[in-house]
């Protein structure tokens, strides 16, 4: 592999800058003649903007416009879109409620923009917007999934009856009665997947600047996805044609999906610089971020599991509520259908499934997807069910999953997915040996000398990423395509940029994708630089979401530096007299195999550009680009074991220990895996534990700071034992399946089976907080 | 932010004469409420004048049986400091439960104690020992410093200067730490002293703030032990309920906490 090759741990070459703190953020660019905006957003969960007194503001010093969303109305700017069609199963489209990027007329969730301050600096139009009077009219608002579908329940759109976006089905319901009427036990459960608020640590942020003379816009913004947000901006919000709008996502500190979507404030940022004529800069601050980012999850769920005579699964049916809050966000739709559903299957031999979700829209923030999107709540759903199967079975719950696992791939399950390769056996073997399973009992036995209530719990979880297959998902109702895009530039010095349409917010793809190059062309990775995140610099991309930058994006970029080699062994074997299939790359030079013959690459790229001695009809330049689109899904899976321990007086829980067995295929850079799986299995036990953004019934969060949503912090996770089992993908030529999302899909599951195991009891819904746990304990 | 003016006091004397000079003046004494307060425009104080310089307001003194600690002394400079840990440990131990290392680095006993937040540390520690709070005009008891959710004994400009401790025979504290804010959900300082008088107080737990809990005290001035707090049944009515705990559990976790801090103490 060499030293900076395919699986070396290599440190990443942009920490250098993100720790000594020349990383250069959103917020760290200023324009000449920038104004900067400050939003008047509703203090309201539903209300009607009766008038917006702007006369006062527009007096104050340093203010230079008050905009408001009749203006973007009378402007023609578009409404926000959602980019996935979900059809009914009364064949009827999915029900969108008109979503203005400020309201003209009515606010539905708490932090909705309604009217924007332009003004020479961030503090003169924060007070100015104090001087801005919005008389609303109070609405009845509702918050809870179960209160908004009731009848006289407040209605939030009038396109969307009893507040319902879609009733979605999946599976096969006679098949799931059948396997019902012949099963000797069922096992059934009732879950709620909580709420959460993303925290990327950089906040949102962008700068609009319009340039009058060409008619053209610059977009700075927090994006994961600077392609697709020039491609929504464009197409759907009538701001500018592609050609007359570049956008730059520069250093971005984190998204977790959350800075995948086009919100409201770049979209009006845009348009206000070309009204004021002058740059416009937003950066929001942390409750904003509570108020308006995109949540995540917020499922409520039944589901049963019928089961043989030999404990085997016959069926399963799944009944879900998806909270979608107060309007369809860019992919929210496809969350808890394609995102969802079809992972219900989880490792397990399921012969039937029948799977129903129902969209709801709340008087709350719009809910999209969220690291893991979908699959978390599946996978979550799947192990809490296997776990109680086990209890009331009285079967070892991993001899349980072990009884049910897939072991033969392809395999096709009852909804949609159809898994290439996997080895369910060996990541739980290596999760039992690593946390000495069988040990467990005398550890509990001991621990409950001490007054402890130990608790171990299992997590097989399975996911589908690289996504995807944009045909498939085309036929899913996705409105655009999930390849990727790469181009190689060898300059004629020899050293190398690759351009990609992958976006890092933290992914560390300037070291992995370099190493890519160094294995394929043996030099060192300082010789390549990275270029992302600039639709004038990159030819095209989707972004980074879906753990797709390695499975999608390096493979695209693979595809490029396939081209590129074929035109440089032609070059090579031309100035060495041999053939060129002779020609092998070996440590930065390209060698006829067998002989001492070579040339260095530098020597190869400078004559692809000087093309004084080039074979004949070759063009000059040494140049390639690519675009792949994968063949399917790729399913990273693996085992998590949580062993902790409940201290019974005050409900808290301690962990003892925690193992992951991951199989993702071919890894680039351990190092960066192990990263990505600690901060995802973090953000799992954040939700098992801590997390959850509270609404008031109605509609007022609960949770808008730090002081009162509980992020994990160090001392709350343990030490993590990680370890691989390695399967290689098919479906892609370097075997990958990616790690991004595993931690976050997989770990939640594990904590909650042990805590119930550790109290003895199984209904526990999360976040587990001590006062909860001690009432589960306590209760009758 | 709303703009202020920002004042660096050199004496307890300048700090109040500014005081009186302005019209909507905050002491500044480590900021570590007051700041997040005024960042989010909750507070507009004219002019703030930041007590963390003046010397004489630094330190710590042990002398005989009283400890005495400077109100602008920071929470890390308690929690590291050698009389402190030798005098009453279970301070030094309060001090590094308090918050995180960002906010021991810059907040102050005086800051915590002014405040009065419902679920502050400190003011179990003062109520538990006994202490006696120093102001630049009179000295005022723990019991009758406190009084209910961010109200104080202080007068308008009062300004603290130290808070003095009688060294005890036997002090303990613990804490159920909130889980977003670190403050306490519920924390229990107990403290016998060097007389056989039983004194504990518990903070987080009431809607009035910290309180001293009778019950408990009772049952340890008959038997010093985590069991004579077995019996005790604390009512739930009074207490604080939040997504964090609810009224009932605050009521399991002032009992609980008070049987841990006995053992801790010893």
């Amino acid at each position: 592999m060499g030293v900076e090759g395919i699986g070396a741990r290599v440190v990443r070459k942009e920490d250098k800058r993100f720790i000594t703190g020349k990383g250069r953020y959103v917020d760290d660019i200023k324009l000449t003649g920038m104004t900067h905006a400050h939003f008047i957003r509703s203090p309201h969960a539903h209300a009607k903007v009766k008038k917006i007194d702007s006369s006062a503001a527009l007096k104050m010093p340093g203010v230079i416009a008050v905009l408001n969303g009749q203006q973007l109305v009378d402007d023609k700017v578009g409404n926000l879109i959602c980019g996935w069609a979900i059809t009914s199963k009364d064949g009827s489209p999915m029900k969108m409620g008109a979503w203005p990027a400020m309201a003209p007329e009515t606010v539905r969730f708490v932090g909705q923009a309604v009217a924007v301050v332009i003004a020479e600096s961030k503090n003169l139009a924060r007070d100015a917007a104090e001087a801005v009077v919005v008389d609303y009219e109070e609405l009845p608002a509702v918050a809870d999934i179960h209160a908004a579908i009731k009848s006289g329940a407040p209605q939030l759109h009038p396109e969307a009856p009893g507040n319902q976006v879609y009733d979605w089905v999946i599976g096969d319901e006679g098949a799931a009665d059948a396997a019902f009427a012949k099963a000797a036990n069922v096992v059934k459960l009732d879950v709620t997947n909580n709420r959460l608020a993303p925290n990327a640590m950089e906040p949102r942020a962008a700068i609009a600047d319009y340039d009058a003379a060409e008619e053209h816009f610059t977009l700075y913004t927090t994006s994961q996805n600077p392609h697709v947000a020039r491609l929504v901006l464009s197409a759907f919000y009538n701001i500018a044609p592609e050609h007359k709008l570049r956008v730059i996502a520069p250093d971005v500190g984190g998204g977790f999906g959350s800075k995948i979507f086009i919100y409201p404030e770049e979209m009006v940022a845009l348009w206000a610089s070309k009204k004021v004529g002058r740059p416009v800069k937003w950066t929001g601050d942390r409750t904003e971020a509570f108020l308006t980012d995109a949540h995540g999850r917020d499922h409520v769920t039944h589901a049963e599991m019928a089961f043989d005579a030999q404990n085997k699964i016959l069926g399963l049916k799944v009944k879900t509520y998806a909270n979608f809050g107060a309007y369809m966000s860019l992919f929210s739709s496809s969350v808890p259908t394609y995102l969802y559903a079809t992972l219900l299957s989880g490792q397990y031999n399921i012969p039937a499934i029948h799977a129903e979700v129902i969209g709801v829209y709340t008087n709350t923030t719009p809910v999209d997807a969220y690291r893991g999107a979908g699959r978390p709540e599946a996978s979550y759903l799947i192990e809490r069910l296997m776990e109680t199967a086990a209890r009331q079975l009285k079967v070892d719950p991993a001899q349980l999953r072990r009884t049910n696992f897939i072991t033969q791939f392809p395999h096709q399950t009852p909804v949609i997915m159809a898994y290439d390769t996997g080895d369910f056996n060996a990541s739980l073997d290596a999760a039992m040996k690593a946390i000495d399973y069988a040990g467990f009992p005398a550890r509990k036995a001991k621990a409950k000398a001490d007054g402890k209530l130990r608790g171990i719990g299992v997590s097989c979880y399975i996911e589908a990423c690289g996504i995807a297959p944009s045909k498939a998902v085309g036929s899913l109702g996705a409105g655009v395509g999930l390849w990727e895009s790469a181009e190689v530039r060898v300059n004629p010095v020899g050293t190398i940029e690759i351009l990609t349409g992958s976006h890092s917010h933290g992914q560390g793809h300037e070291t992995t994708f370099c190493q890519l190059v160094a294995e394929r062309l043996g030099i060192p990775i300082s010789q390549v630089s990275i270029v992302h995140g600039d639709t004038d610099k990159v030819q095209f991309g989707m972004g980074t979401y879906g753990s797709r930058s390695a499975a999608v994006g390096l493979t695209a970029i693979l595809k490029a530096m396939e081209k590129m080699e074929s035109k440089a062994k032609k070059i090579a074997a031309h100035a060495l007299e041999a053939s060129e299939a002779d020609i092998v790359i070996e440590n930065g030079e390209f060698k006829v195999t067998g002989t001492d013959k070579a040339i260095a690459l530098p020597m190869v790229a400078l004559a692809a550009y000087t093309a004084h001695n080039l074979p004949d009809g070759m063009e000059p330049g040494l140049k390639e680009s690519a675009f792949y689109d994968p063949t399917n899904f790729t399913f990273p899976a693996g085992t998590y074991i949580c062993e902790l321990e409940v201290d019974p007086g005050t409900g808290k829980t301690s962990f003892v220990n925690f193992v992951a067995a991951d199989d993702f295929g071919r890894l680039i850079n351990p190092m960066i895996v192990e990263g990505q799986v600690h901060g995802g299995l973090v953000q799992g036990i954040g939700q098992a534990l801590l997390e959850h953004a509270i609404y008031d019934a109605n509609g007022q969060p609960v949770t808008a700071s730090f002081m009162d949503y509980a992020m994990p912090r160090a001392d709350d996770v343990p030490s993590f034992n990680l370890s691989h089992t390695t399967t290689l993908c098919p479906g892609n030529p370097l075997g990958i399946k990616g790690c991004g999302e595993a931690g976050a899909i997989g770990a939640s599951a594990a904590v909650i089976n042990a805590i119930t195991d550790a109290i003895g009891k199984n209904n526990l819904e999360m976040p587990a907080t001590p006062d909860r746990v001690w009432r589960t304990i306590h209760a009758a | 932010m709303y703009q202020t003016t920002y004042h660096r006091a050199s004496s307890v004397d300048e700090a109040a004469s500014l005081f009186g000079k302005s019209s909507e003046a905050k002491f500044l004494a480590g900021g570590q409420t007051l700041l997040p307060v005024m960042k989010q425009r909750l507070a507009s104080p004219s002019d703030v004048i930041d007590l963390g310089k003046i010397k004489e307001l630094q330190g710590v003194e042990l002398s005989g049986d009283t400890l005495t600690i400077k109100a602008a002394t920071t929470y890390y400079d308690i929690m590291t400091n050698a009389d402190v840990k030798k005098a009453i440990p279970a301070i030094a131990h309060l001090t590094s439960v308090l918050g995180d290392p960002a906010v021991r680095y810059r907040g102050t006993i005086g800051g915590s104690i002014a405040n009065n937040d419902p679920a502050a540390d400190f003011p179990a520690a003062l109520l538990a020992l006994g202490a006696t709070v120093k102001t630049n005009k009179r000295s005022i008891s723990a019991d009758d410093f406190f009084k209910g959710l961010f109200t104080t004994a202080l007068e308008d400009g009062e300004i603290i200067t130290a808070v003095s401790f009688p060294v005890p025979a036997k002090a303990g504290y613990e804490k159920m730490r909130h889980p977003a804010s670190r403050f306490a959900l519920t924390g229990v300082f107990v403290a016998q002293t060097k007389s056989g008088e039983v004194r504990v107080a518990a903070t987080g737990a009431s809607q009035s703030g910290v309180m001293r809990v009778p019950a408990i005290e009772a049952a340890l001035k008959a038997n010093w032990s985590p069991s004579a707090i077995d019996g005790v049944s604390i009512s739930a009515n009074g207490l604080l309920a939040d997504i964090h705990g609810t009224a009932e559990y605050r009521a399991n976790l002032v009992k609980v906490m008070a049987q841990r801090a006995v053992a801790a103490a010893g």
